[in-house]
Parts: structure tokens; C-alpha cells; sequence
């Protein structure tokens, strides 16, 4: 579970998060989902320390984050994987030194034990024989998908996700939404998605998070979003002409 | 890891740069002994040519020109590597498994600047010395007993010494201005260009800088 506490945070005058609280429960999908520009993806960078808020503390399971020794904090971040929005697979590694990457740096395990946690991710992801295929060989699709291997690598306990479907055709995107999912569950991790696809939204999500101006303006259950009552949230729902139809 | 990467960046620095610096250092020997050639005569000897291709490529040609000019190669291609590697969000990657990104990224690159690339400059310097012989030869400018005499009177072994501490201490320059930038990239593809370019800029600049400021100190 991860706690973020009156998280506020502002580039000059522009107050980016003001004051958010939220939790992100553990063995869930928890989406976070806003406008561009909303505060997303500040409120994930403060979250995983690539940014330091202004005040506010985020607590991963009990243990705060936001006044942890660098040391204590390069701790955590073992147990933190992240799918970004590009990608950002390593352009000079191939898949398998992609995937293997944490596993070297972190983890006391063998080449030959290296090896085969290396094809069991890339076996969980369906990627099995694309070792050698460097990133620009690969289709967006893939990428994420090799993006997905490299953040599960080292069993991660918390997984963030930063728009796993821009970019992606819808049929790519549903198989991106259920091996998040999947890998979620199966691994019982506390799992946080950034996006603006509405279509995900109610695909694989869990539990939902509004962030509209800085601020967590609303909050609830996948079941509940189509009916909530919150007008800025509808507004942004039902933005297109596929989700007016949807509306109950 | 560390090593893979630290011999990784001694192949970009090293092995990709001698095509460029062995043609920089034999062209610039030959039109240096040309040169020297065409203003000798009367009371100037002829070993003059040979004497001061040497100074020339040990004091100033090899020790400042050829970090320049691999500031504009490998400054560049450094600068925007890191800048890359920051938009497409894998120094994000690093940091967030727990890497200290600076360290992973850019220690290997200072450290293969600073044998790379002095090896380079000794290697440029006997190049320009020798091409300059292979000229005067060539043209009969001189002949290989005046060059060879030119070459070798008033030889100061701490010339050579001068030469090579300037050229560690530019190699740091160079490679951390530029890993500076690139690291420190923010936008996208035209701030990488930008990045390269004031990689490039401000290395020369510096370089020349401190090139005034050693100069003074050493000799």
C-alpha cells in the first residue's frame, strides 16, 4: 500500500499538486487518471522520489519515503518497477541485457539463475526467443511489453505504469491492460497507472483516482466512476462520443 | 558492469577517434614542415624545419588542437547520447531501480577521456613529426640529416611533460562539459542538437581558457 499525505508541489508560481491525499492499495490496479496537465505525472514523480515535493510525505507500507536517507530510499527503489511511457529501454542493450539489467546491478544470483529469471519474464510477457532484438527492432507494442519484463525482474512490491497504451493500437492496448492486471494479482502488488484512455480505465481498473487541478477531486471503485456525481469527472468520462453512448 | 562499460567508452573514445586524429596529425605535420620550409633560408638553417615541426606538434598542435577537435567528435557524440538517454527517460529508468545514474553514466566516460585520449595526442604528436620528415623527403625541402638534427636539437623532456598535462587535464574538460550537458538535457530532440552544441562550445572555450591559464603556470 502507498500513502500519499498532503502532497503539494509547484514549479515558480504554478502550483502543480496542491495538498493530495490518496492511497494506492496493495493486490490492486489503482488508476490515476486527470487531464493534461492535471498533476499525474508530477504526483508519480513525487511518489517515486524523481521529484521532491514541497511537503507532504509518501509512505510506502508504514515506511516513509519522503524522510528516508538517500541509502534507505535506493532500498526501496529495489522493490519499486516502472513501465514509462517510451519505454525507456536501454538503446544499447538488447531485450534479454534489458531485462537482466536490475538483475545485475541489484541481485546476488548467478549468470545461469540471471538467465532463467530473464526467460521467465520474458515468457510472462509472451516474448520468449526476442533476446537478442535491440529496442529499435521491436514495435511499440513490444516495447512496452519488454518494459513490462524489465520492471517485474526483480519482484517488485509496487508497480507504476506511466501511459502503458499511448501510442498503441486498441487490440495492443487490451493485451498491455491484462498483463498489467494479471502480473498485478498474481504478483500482489501495489500497482499504479497513470492514463486518459477512459477505454482502460474501465478495462483494468480497480480502484480509480480523479485528479483535476492539483488536487484528488475524486475518488472510488471501477464500478462507480459511470455513476458518480462529481461534474468535473463527468466532463472528462464522457468526453467522447463512444462513452456518452456507454452512459447509463 | 562498470568495466564492460569503461571498455565500452575506451573503443567510442579511442579506437573511433584514430582514423581522424592520424589524418589531423599527418596533414598538419607536412603543411607545418611546408611551411617552415618557405620561410627559412639566409641566416636560418635549414634543421629549423625539422626543430620546429617538433615544437610545434609537442607544445601546441597535438596537446590543444586534437582535444579540440575530438571535443567537436566525442564532446558531441557524448553530449548527446546523455541528452537522449534523458528525453527518452532511461536516466529515469536508472534512477528509479536504485542507480546513482551520474556515476553509472558518466565516470566511465571522465575515465576513458583520461587515458584515451592523451594516448591519442602522444600518437599525434610522433605522426606530425614523422609525415613532416616524409614531406621534407618528398619535396626536398630538407634532407633527413637536417630534419633528423632538427628534430632532435634542444630537446626538452619536460616539453613533453607540459604537453601531456595539458592534455589530461583538457580530456576532463571535455568529456565532463559535455557529459554536463547532455545530462542536464531537458525538452526534446532540438534540446539534445542544443545540448550537443553547447557541449562543444563551451569545451573549446575552456579548453582555450585553461590552455592560456597552464601555459602561464608551467612554462
Amino acid at each position: 500500500m502507498i500513502e500519499l499525505r498532503t502532497i503539494s508541489k509547484s514549479f515558480g508560481d504554478q502550483n502543480v499538486l496542491n495538498r493530495v491525499n490518496t492511497t494506492f492499495q496493495q493486490g490492486k490496479v489503482n488508476f490515476v487518471i486527470g487531464r493534461s496537465g492535471s498533476g499525474k505525472s508530477v504526483m508519480t514523480k513525487c511518489t517515486v522520489g524523481l521529484l521532491e515535493p514541497d511537503e507532504g510525505q509518501v509512505i510506502y507500507d508504514g515506511r516513509n519515503f519522503t524522510e528516508m536517507s538517500l541509502k534507505e530510499r535506493k532500498e526501496i527503489r529495489k522493490e519499486i518497477g516502472m513501465l514509462f511511457q517510451g519505454s525507456a529501454l536501454f538503446d544499447s542493450m538488447n531485450v534479454e541485457e534489458n531485462v537482466m539489467f536490475p538483475l545485475k546491478m541489484f541481485s546476488q544470483m548467478s549468470k545461469a539463475e540471471m538467465r532463467e529469471r530473464v526467460e521467465h519474464c520474458l515468457h510472462r510477457v509472451e516474448l520468449n526467443g526476442s533476446n537478442n532484438k535491440v529496442p529499435s527492432e521491436l514495435s511499440g507494442g513490444m516495447q512496452k511489453r519488454v518494459g513490462i519484463a524489465r520492471a517485474i525482474a526483480m519482484n517488485p512490491r509496487y508497480l507504476f505504469c506511466d501511459e502503458p497504451n499511448s501510442g498503441l493500437d486498441p487490440q495492443t492496448a487490451i493485451v498491455i491492460d491484462n498483463l498489467i492486471v494479471d502480473i498485478t494479482k498474481e504478483y500482489n502488488m501495489t500497482t499504479v497507472v497513470i492514463s486518459h484512455d477512459m477505454n482502460s480505465v474501465i478495462e483494468a481498473s480497480d480502484t480509480i483516482h480523479f485528479l483535476h487541478q492539483g488536487e484528488v477531486a475524486w475518488a472510488g471503485d471501477n464500478s462507480e466512476i459511470m455513476t458518480a456525481s462529481s461534474q468535473t469527472l463527468n466532463d472528462f468520462v464522457y468526453a467522447s462520443k463512444l462513452m456518452q453512448r456507454m452512459r447509463p | 558492469m562498470f568495466r564492460r562499460l569503461l571498455v565500452q567508452e575506451m573503443g567510442t573514445m579511442g579506437n573511433d577517434s584514430i582514423g581522424i586524429v592520424v589524418l589531423l596529425a599527418t596533414f598538419m605535420g607536412a603543411v607545418m614542415c611546408l611551411q617552415t620550409a618557405h620561410q627559412v633560408g639566409g641566416w636560418i638553417p635549414i634543421y629549423t624545419i625539422g626543430f620546429t615541426v617538433r615544437q610545434t606538434m609537442i607544445l601546441e598542435f597535438s596537446p590543444t588542437l586534437i582535444p579540440i577537435i575530438l571535443a567537436g567528435k566525442v564532446g558531441s557524440n557524448i553530449a548527446s547520447q546523455l541528452g537522449t538517454m534523458r528525453v527518452t527517460e532511461q536516466i529515469d529508468a536508472l534512477e528509479i531501480m536504485g542507480v546513482n545514474s551520474a556515476c553509472h553514466l558518466v565516470l566511465p566516460k571522465i575515465i576513458a577521456g583520461f587515458f584515451c585520449i592523451p594516448v591519442l595526442v602522444v600518437m599525434s604528436m610522433f605522426l606530425g613529426i614523422a609525415s613532416g620528415a616524409g614531406i621534407a623527403l618528398l619535396t626536398g625541402v630538407s634532407s633527413m640529416a637536417d630534419y633528423q638534427y632538427g628534430i632532435q636539437v634542444d630537446f626538452k623532456s619536460y616539453d613533453v611533460i607540459y604537453a601531456l598535462t595539458k592534455t589530461t587535464v583538457f580530456a576532463l574538460i571535455m568529456t565532463s562539459v559535455s557529459a554536463y550537458h547532455g545530462y542536464f538535457t531537458e525538452g526534446g530532440a532540438l534540446d539534445v542538437a542544443r545540448s550537443s552544441t553547447k557541449a562543444v562550445v563551451y569545451s573549446a572555450v575552456i579548453i582555450m581558457i585553461s590552455n592560456l591559464v597552464l601555459t602561464q603556470i608551467l612554462l
